[in-house]
């Protein structure tokens, strides 16, 4: 992963919230980039301001102060090229599988001829395990199988971003190590540049090339950890000496901030 | 067969009624006299004909009613800001019943057909505009947000996804606003109706032909009820795809 060219760029970024009680700042002064085929997760206390991040970059917020750019263009809305994935997964209830994973590609922005756009649905079903349900509605899936929907929606329309908040959070412990594995396998097959966030340590550790830990609100960059662990990674790695090394370590930096947004929640709850 | 059990039982009471004493017999016609009145209503009467005149009032008003209440509710579910000023004059109007209005309409619409409708298409507009409304203000911002990311524009996600969110609010406010209808029905037909069920139960008052009271009563019932089951069969195929909670 050697100089791959730079593609994200947050450039002293700050983003406050109007709120009833004055202006909130959420982000603040953050300076960071993502390059090429990177896997970077965003690890902080819940409420800290990583969403926000996130958001900047499908386009969804704009920052107060400063720039968020996509090869070097401010990003001012979301694109077929950023693909999200919510924790609330967000299929669309009233298509079937098939329909969902097809939707991206009737749209204007990447419509596809009807048998690329069958191969492409059938080859994603395949890969994402839906195949005996292509004509099932949302409701007959279970968690797991509709978040595999949404990725395998994402992948059809071909974006070079993966952006996810909290993609596998509402999921079982079983569920979301599979959907983790998952993951990986698919971005060995197809590369994207992603963009993680999440609140498991175990997670940022076994799936990124590098790491990001946030401060407790606003959200500042405490700490920017390369993980030198090679892929593909193996379930394996869970258990090695320097996995666990890490993770102690990444697992120090966050429960400090947690305590520190404790506190800050205490000292305000206090002051009303 | 299970779900004539109920229906069994409602005659069964309505004959151990009529027959207990309780009442004054002379009040309480049996089913077998309303039967066989219909029966005879039917043969030798009008009663297909006045229930042919109501069905065809309620529908026009129902149709006219929910059609410009889909774009109304539209609007007003998906602009905040326009739903602020409107709602409070939707709320007045919908709290005034339609029989109250009746007078107005005969003042300003005469007693002919077109008043009928009128008072139906009220009744039904602000019965499925609050349905409608309430249902789409409700749609939650995730799908959008999704099809924005898909790289949809805003025609797009109107077409692909308000529009087929909207699609059971729709039906249901089609529903609501069938119910209204009938109930509202006797009152328009009150409008000096010669013809139609209200007409029916209207004149059969007059002379105190209770057993007309309720044929004109159950005939209004059951096609409200045969209607109802017809737009729950629609419904079925057209959102099998709703999560219901007991389905």
């Amino acid at each position: 992963m050697s100089a791959a060219a730079t593609r994200i760029v947050f450039d002293h970024v700050s983003v406050a919230f109007r709120t009833a009680g004055g202006l909130l700042p959420v982000v603040e002064d953050v300076s960071w980039s993502i390059a090429n085929g990177e896997f970077v997760s965003i690890i902080g206390p819940s409420g800290c301001g990583k969403t926000t991040m996130m958001n900047m970059v499908a386009g969804f917020v704009q920052p107060t102060t400063g720039r968020v750019t996509l090869d070097g263009a401010a990003i001012t809305g979301p694109g077929p090229e950023r693909g999200v994935i919510f924790q609330e997964y967000g299929v669309f209830p009233w298509l079937t599988v098939e329909e969902n994973i097809a939707f991206g590609l009737r749209l204007r922005a990447n419509r596809a001829a009807d048998d690329e756009r069958r191969a492409t649905c059938s080859r994603y079903m395949q890969l994402m395990g839906l195949n005996e349900f292509a004509r099932s509605f949302p409701k007959t899936l279970s968690g797991g199988m509709r978040q595999r929907l949404a990725i395998a929606r994402a992948y059809a329309v071909k974006p070079e971003f993966l952006l996810m908040d909290e993609p596998f959070g509402a999921l079982d412990a079983q569920t979301r190590s599979q959907m983790q594995n998952l993951l990986l396998d698919v971005l060995q097959q197809e590369e994207k540049t992603v963009m993680l966030i999440t609140h498991s340590v175990e997670e940022a550790v076994y799936l990124s090339s590098r790491i990001i830990v946030a401060t407790a609100r606003p959200a500042r960059i405490r700490e920017v950890i390369d993980v030198p662990f090679a892929y593909p990674r193996e379930e394996s790695l869970h258990e090695s000496a320097a996995f666990g090394e890490l993770r102690s370590h990444v697992r120090d930096l966050v429960m400090k901030e947690y305590a520190m947004q404790q506190r800050q929640q205490g000292a305000a709850a206090a002051g009303h | 067969m299970l779900v004539l059990v109920p229906w069994a039982v409602l005659v069964l009471v309505w004959y151990g009624v009529s027959r207990s004493g309780l009442i004054n017999p002379g009040l309480v016609p049996t089913p077998l006299q309303v039967g066989e009145r219909a029966w005879a209503l039917l043969v030798h009467g009008h009663l297909a004909r006045d229930m042919l005149w109501s069905t065809e009032r309620v529908l026009v008003g129902v149709v006219l009613g929910t059609v410009l209440a889909v774009p109304v509710g539209f609007l007003l579910g998906w602009y905040r800001e326009v739903r602020r000023f409107i709602d409070p004059v939707i709320n007045f109007f919908r709290a005034l019943p339609p029989i109250a209005l009746i007078p107005l309409v005969i003042v300003y619409f005469g007693i002919g057909e077109l008043a009928k409708i009128v008072i139906l298409f009220y009744a039904a507009f602000f019965a499925a505009v609050i349905v409608m409304y309430e249902g789409i203000a409700q749609i939650s911002p995730i799908y959008v947000r999704v099809a924005r990311t898909l790289g949809a524009t805003d025609g797009e996600i109107f077409r692909r996804v308000i529009v087929p969110l909207a699609v059971p609010h729709m039906l249901t406010a089609l529903r609501v606003a069938l119910g209204v209808a009938w109930a509202t029905l006797v009152a328009a037909e009150l409008l000096a109706a010669r013809e139609g069920l209200g007409a029916v139960i209207e004149n059969a008052a007059t002379f105190f032909q209770l057993d007309i009271i309720y044929v004109g009563i159950i005939s209004i019932g059951l096609i409200a009820l045969v209607m109802d089951l017809a737009l729950r069969a629609v419904a079925r195929r057209m959102v099998s795809w709703q999560e219901r909670i007991g389905s």
